[in-house]
């Protein structure tokens, strides 16, 4: 048994660590998150050239080995600093959804351009009434010769302004829930009859509404086979509700940080607040529920490289989800309500870190989805 | 024991019903349940439609245009108010200074103040809090040194709520700094007008700056501005503070929300064909919330029946404060656990009077996470939390 980082996971993370320290401060991200685009493509072009991108890729792809331990690693550190580069969305997701859902060809075409940091990706899959439920599919994709016209409305697209190709999941059969007839299609995002209402998510990152009216696009652009992509779906949003988890863990890393910082130096009633006991008890309830998430997450992260059955791999996901859900409240309410008003102020970093968390809980399923997933399993 | 009221106070319930029903504008009560904040403007409206029936103040006495209502009447007031979502006055005029110009100022004072406070012609704000004075309050450090008829007042303020509306500004001011910390304490009010006074607006969580710093640089007060005695502010403040404590539980607002909730919940979608009003984990939290509301309202009757029989508010308003504001901020998870991916864009703006733009999500459903955000200053303000339960080890358990 050993939890310590390998070599290349060390590399890695001392990697990401040195970007964030020399070219990722509050400031930077703040100006990056009111820039036109919401994200640097300096950042993202450095992050192709140095390979971050690969990290989530199979070597068969053409990746760095697709190791969910390597990829919590980096997410991890990626959430300390609160990274705003779509990540998750364009190379996770989309490029998961590409890597278990395409043929041979669309695969060769595509993910080289996403691990060079060429093509940004959005994937289409949440609808108002679907909540988390990712069978939930009500945009419908009427196939007509060898055309395909899709009509419906998308929410939470991640990415969604900034991609130049979108992934639209829709249903060619079957009633709303059904796990048939659920296809992917790649919609070019300039095309006529998507309309996409783009901002910013409480945490940062670009996010948009997207509208599908009669839109007309080629029946070669189905990811594999009619009405199958469900299992690949759900593969790639655990994935990314490992990397979602790892970087929360990350934040929340932070947020304890942060706060006992902060209570080592705040003083009131002539001491610092750190030396009140109510508050260190507090403190080290903190400490403790980023050691829990921290664990399930690395658990998690584990039994989906490891030999586990499907069930066993989504079970753990979930159970990761779940346990850091509540850990997220608890260590984001405390960090605000120990800093006192000064954490509620947009120009303190704590601020943003709960706003972050926050957005974590909710994506890809928020604690109480998940614990019902884990049981229902 | 009994929890009823009487036939002249269920008559008077009627009556404030109807009134509400009847005189709290209908597209006011669209804005606030749809999430939008209600402008200064519409908020003084608000207030002379009070003042015209004669209950802009239900907690001052008569001798000043007060209501004179008993504790019951004036619980009686405040829950219908809250179930209907009509907006309490901005408290810094009406509950906070006010009464302590009533008990500590001159007759000249009061003849100046209070009648603007009345009609909402004036605004106020409270300048308590400093960068290095919240919980610790009398360590505040803004002086004021006298010169000759005047203080000048050199210093700043922070979580000053509202004061880019407010014209005048109740401040604790440090008068003497020879003695104990308490004790070197004025208690002065200031025109917002007065040269030398610059406000930072503080932008909160929620993308909105609803407080200030206000600076203080050689401003110039008249000594005739300071309430009663100098540097016997401390007492004067404590006071004001048992004021700010009354009505804070919340019960009313609590129902309201709770209704809202259950309503959502049954025109949210799970996703699997049924409503979040069918998912037995988001029922469970639901009955939670609603249990612990009918504790905190019992809660609330007892205080107010000891008060009725005229026992001063003492430290049992801590539990309600307590309880009151960390189950206001339950309730905000719940409407972000209903939300869901609606409650993520970040777009204050849409919250605000005169939005053009297209909303995100159904209803305000977007409302729910900037609500979360900007709730957590309930278990941080009036008192943090940490101090409440300070006040309930020492003065109710003697430790």
């Amino acid at each position: 048994m050993d939890f310590s980082n390998t070599e290349e996971q060390q590399m890695l993370q001392e990697s990401v660590q040195k970007f964030v320290q020399k070219s990722y401060d509050f400031d930077t991200r703040t100006k990056i998150i009111a820039s036109e685009k919401g994200f640097s493509q300096e950042n993202w072009d450095l992050f192709a050239e140095l390979g971050w991108l690969t990290v989530p890729f199979k070597e068969e792809d053409g990746g760095f080995g697709g190791s969910a331990v390597d990829l919590a690693v980096m997410m991890e550190e990626f959430g300390k600093a609160m990274l705003v580069e779509p990540f998750i969305a364009s190379a996770v997701l989309s490029g998961g959804v590409i890597s278990e859902q395409g043929s041979a060809q669309q695969k060769a075409e595509l993910l080289p351009k996403i691990m060079e940091g060429k093509l940004q990706l959005a994937c289409a899959y949440a609808e108002q009434g679907s909540r988390f439920n990712l069978a939930h599919i009500k945009t419908s994709a009427t196939v007509s010769g060898d055309t395909v016209v899709l009509n419906g409305g998308k929410t939470a697209v991640l990415n969604g302004p900034n991609a130049e190709i979108l992934l639209v999941v829709a249903r060619e059969s079957g009633a709303a829930t059904d796990s048939e007839g659920i296809s992917v299609f790649m919609v070019d995002a300039a095309s006529a009859g998507v309309t996409i209402q783009a901002f910013a998510n409480v945490d940062g990152k670009k996010s948009a509404e997207i509208g599908l009216k009669d839109v007309s696009v080629p029946l070669t652009q189905r990811l594999g086979a009619s009405g199958s992509a469900l299992q690949a779906l759900q593969d790639s949003v655990d994935r990314a509700t490992l990397a979602v988890s790892a970087e929360a863990v990350g934040a929340m890393e932070s947020l304890l940080h942060k706060t006992v910082e902060y209570s080592k130096t705040r003083k009131q009633f002539g001491t610092a607040i750190g030396t009140f006991q109510a508050l260190q008890h507090r403190m080290a309830d903190m400490f403790i529920e980023c050691q829990l998430a921290r664990s399930i997450v690395i658990m998690a992260a584990m039994k989906l490289d490891g030999g586990e059955d499907a069930i066993e791999k989504t079970k753990s996901v979930s159970a990761a989800k779940s346990r850091i859900g509540k850990a997220i409240q608890k260590v984001g309410q405390e960090a605000i309500q120990i800093h006192g008003g000064i954490g509620m102020t947009e120009e303190l970093d704590v601020g943003h870190l709960f706003k972050s968390v926050t957005a974590a809980e909710i994506m890809f399923g928020n604690t109480d989805f998940h614990t019902q997933r884990f049981a229902s399993l | 024991m009994n929890a009823d009221f009487t036939a002249d106070e269920l008559q008077f319930e009627i009556e404030v019903q109807e009134f509400l029903q009847n005189d709290f504008p209908a597209e006011y009560r669209e804005k606030v349940d749809a999430g939008i904040r209600l402008s200064k403007d519409e908020l003084v409206l608000w207030q002379k439609i009070l003042y015209k029936k004669g209950w802009a103040a239900p907690n001052w006495p008569a001798e000043y245009g007060g209501t004179g209502w008993t504790a019951t009447q004036k619980h009686i007031f405040a829950t219908e108010m809250g179930l209907i979502g009509a907006p309490e006055p901005v408290p810094f005029g009406m509950k906070m200074v006010a009464p302590v110009i009533m008990a500590y100022g001159s007759d000249e004072q009061k003849q100046r103040f209070l009648p603007d406070i009345l009609q909402s012609n004036v605004w106020w704000c409270q300048g308590y809090s400093e960068p290095n004075s919240g919980s610790d309050l009398a360590s505040l450090k803004t002086s004021a040194v006298r010169d000759g008829d005047e203080y000048v007042v050199n210093g700043s303020k922070t979580w000053n709520t509202y004061g880019q509306y407010a014209d005048w500004i109740f401040c604790l001011v440090r008068t003497d700094t020879g003695v104990k910390k308490q004790e070197g304490i004025s208690f002065l009010l200031i025109d917002m007008k007065t040269p030398g006074i610059t406000l930072k607006p503080i932008v909160l969580l929620d993308g909105h700056a609803e407080v200030n710093e206000v600076f203080f640089d050689d401003v110039r007060v008249p000594v005739s501005n300071l309430i009663g005695e100098e540097n016997k502010g401390w007492t004067y403040a404590k006071v004001l503070l048992t004021h700010e404590r009354t009505n804070i539980s919340g019960v009313p607002r609590g129902k309201r929300r709770l209704a809202a909730l259950k309503r959502l919940a049954g025109n949210t979608d799970d996703g699997f064909g049924n409503t979040m009003l069918a998912n037995a984990a988001f029922r469970t939290k639901l009955a939670e919330v609603e249990i612990e509301l009918q504790a905190l309202e019992y809660s609330e009757l007892r205080t107010l029946a000891a008060l009725s029989v005229g026992k001063a508010p003492g430290p049992e308003s801590s539990i309600l404060k307590i309880v009151g504001t960390e189950l206001a901020q339950e309730m905000d998870e719940l409407f972000v656990d209903l939300a869901g991916y609606n409650c993520l864009p970040f777009v204050p703006e849409q919250f605000e009077d005169g939005f053009q733009g297209v909303a995100i999500g159904p209803g305000n459903t977007a409302a729910a996470a900037l609500t979360y955000f900007n709730n957590r200053k309930l278990t941080i303000f009036g008192g943090s939390n940490e101090i409440q339960r300070n006040i309930i080890s020492k003065a109710v358990l003697g430790l």
